[in-house]
């Protein structure tokens, strides 16, 4: 199975934390992605650009419009993300537990979508 | 066979028989379902006519493996290719007689992911009544007031959760058991209180909720032995249960505690649940559960209700408050106080209380304050609380009761 752990968190906060915490923050991710990286279950990922820059995009009647931002207002804003492989839910949502964001946000787990053909 | 046997067998069997097929279709619950309800329709057809088999089991277990075969065949000519996940060679093999434990290790593990605790937990109780005690979805909607359409979606979409994001078909490791049973506790738990408490209509399903939550507790107690919250729990539960024939009179009126006909509890579940709970509390401690069942002990041991030893009961309820606080508990142990020290002291306890926001909006805090007034011969106070009581309550037995004691209050 492939995962992709998506990472919440509030920006605002995030962004108005001290230098040192931000720092603290980084190492965490640091070691974090070292260590799945070692264990050879990361495929990928990468941090996100504040949510001011995203777009949503939805077609209506074969029409593409393009919205400013997420889908949904809500608290906290998607930060970046893990795409994993696991063998089930359980060890997914283990690994998710273990990123340093589900201390301060929470991290959505979504099952990768398997294409037929692909 | 006759039919009525069939049906019994389906209460019994089918459940072993849909863990089995869930495992041997890598977990799709929906499919395993089909194909055990049409080998349960092949039987209603074969047994009458041509005789039961020898055992009823491998061949319904067969038959269920042959129907399965048939439709992964056609889905993989005309639909989707073929799950990996489901292994064609195993669903073959004939079953022969399989040891008793291999169920029983099938069983544990469709209680466990039926409780898993990536479903939501009105899910969870839906599952686990659909798929371990076999219920209808009409019975399980009838029972929580939802509507059945939306109990038949909530069914479809937890079976979707698990097959999609592959929620494991596997009893949970030695390192995460503990808490994993305690969240099928809580939902076993959950389905008896839900059958337990006089809140709808539907006596018969009631009564079947928590029959089924005492046979999946001892089910648990058998398959996971020595687990001091298991058998406190079923000891909780059979201790209320000798109790269900009086709690009602023939009108369907409420009986309290202390009016009850105690010669009619039921002797076989009180002395189960007192083996219980004094091996529990030695096993375990002073857990939730074993705390509980050693209030409903002490009940259940009181040969008259003035027997009943209430200071036992309030220091009990005090080490519950303790390691497990809630409103309810606070409740109960104000009244427990009051039955030992007196009634004034009760009101006491209540009054620092009242302001709870779980409480000022439930009917049994102003039935207990009400009672303990009305025994102090405040009339007008208690008059005001069984009035207060009666328009939060719903269910039509304990409506009832508060009426008759706003009428005797006149």
């Amino acid at each position: 199975m492939q995962y992709i752990l998506l990472i919440y968190g509030n920006e605002a906060e995030a962004k108005n934390a001290t230098k040192d915490d931000q720092m603290k923050m980084f190492g965490e991710y640091k070691v974090f992605t070292e260590e799945l990286k070692g264990s050879g279950k990361m495929l990928g990922g990468d941090a996100l650009e504040s949510v001011t820059t995203a777009t949503t995009v939805r077609v209506k009647g074969g029409k593409t419009l393009r919205t400013d931002g997420p889908f949904a207002e809500t608290r906290e804003q998607l930060g970046g993300f893990y795409a994993i492989e696991a063998k089930d839910l359980d060890e997914a949502v283990m690994i998710a537990a273990k990123v340093p964001g589900a201390k301060y946000g929470c991290i959505e787990v979504r099952p990768v979508m398997k294409i037929n053909g692909m | 066979m006759d039919h009525a046997a069939i049906a019994l067998l389906y209460r019994q069997e089918s459940s072993a028989i849909l863990a089995r097929m869930i495992r041997a279709l890598g977990g799709d619950f929906a499919l395993a379902e089909e194909v055990v309800q049409e080998a349960f329709e092949a039987a209603l057809v074969d047994w009458p006519l041509g005789g039961t088999p020898q055992n009823a089991r491998a061949w319904l277990l067969g038959t269920a493996r042959h129907k399965a075969i048939d439709r992964i065949r056609r889905r993989s000519r005309f639909e989707a290719p073929l799950d990996d996940s489901v292994d064609l060679a195993a669903l073959s093999v004939e079953p022969g007689d399989e040891p008793a434990s291999a169920f029983g290790d099938d069983l544990l593990r469709l209680i466990f992911t039926c409780c898993h605790p990536a479903l939501a937990l009105e899910a969870q109780v839906a599952l686990t009544l659909r798929t371990l005690c076999g219920l209808t979805t009409d019975e399980i909607a009838r029972a929580f007031f939802v509507d059945p359409k939306t109990m038949a979606q909530r069914l479809v979409r937890a079976k979707n959760k698990i097959r999609v994001a592959k929620i494991p078909y596997v009893v949970p490791g030695r390192a995460e058991l503990a808490e994993r049973l305690d969240a099928v506790l809580s939902v076993v738990y959950l389905v008896f209180n839900e059958g337990y408490a006089a809140t709808s209509g539907d006596e018969l399903v009631r009564r079947e909720l928590c029959r089924e939550a005492i046979r999946i507790g001892r089910l648990l107690e058998s398959l996971i032995p020595d687990r001091a919250e298991t058998t406190a729990l079923v000891a909780l539960m059979l201790l209320h249960d000798a109790r269900q024939a009086t709690r009602l009179d023939a009108e369907g009126n409420l009986v309290l505690l202390e009016d009850q006909d105690r010669s009619r509890w039921d002797r076989t579940e009180i002395e189960e649940g007192l083996a219980r709970v004094t091996h529990a509390l030695r096993r375990g401690g002073a857990t939730p559960y074993g705390i509980q069942a050693a209030i409903a002990a002490l009940h259940a041991e009181a040969p008259r209700a003035e027997d009943t030893d209430w200071r036992q009961i309030a220091l009990l309820y005090a080490e519950l408050a303790r390691i497990a606080p809630s409103p309810v508990v606070l409740l109960n142990r104000a009244v427990a106080v009051a039955m030992h020290e007196g009634a004034e002291r009760g009101l006491e306890l209540l009054a620092r209380i009242a302001d709870e926001p779980d409480l000022s909006g439930h009917h049994l805090f102003y039935a207990a304050r009400a009672d303990l007034a009305r025994r102090l011969g405040q009339a007008s106070a208690a008059r005001r609380d069984y009035a207060r009581a009666l328009e939060l309550c719903r269910a039509a037995p304990e409506r009832r009761y508060l009426e008759r004691r706003l009428q005797e209050l006149g």
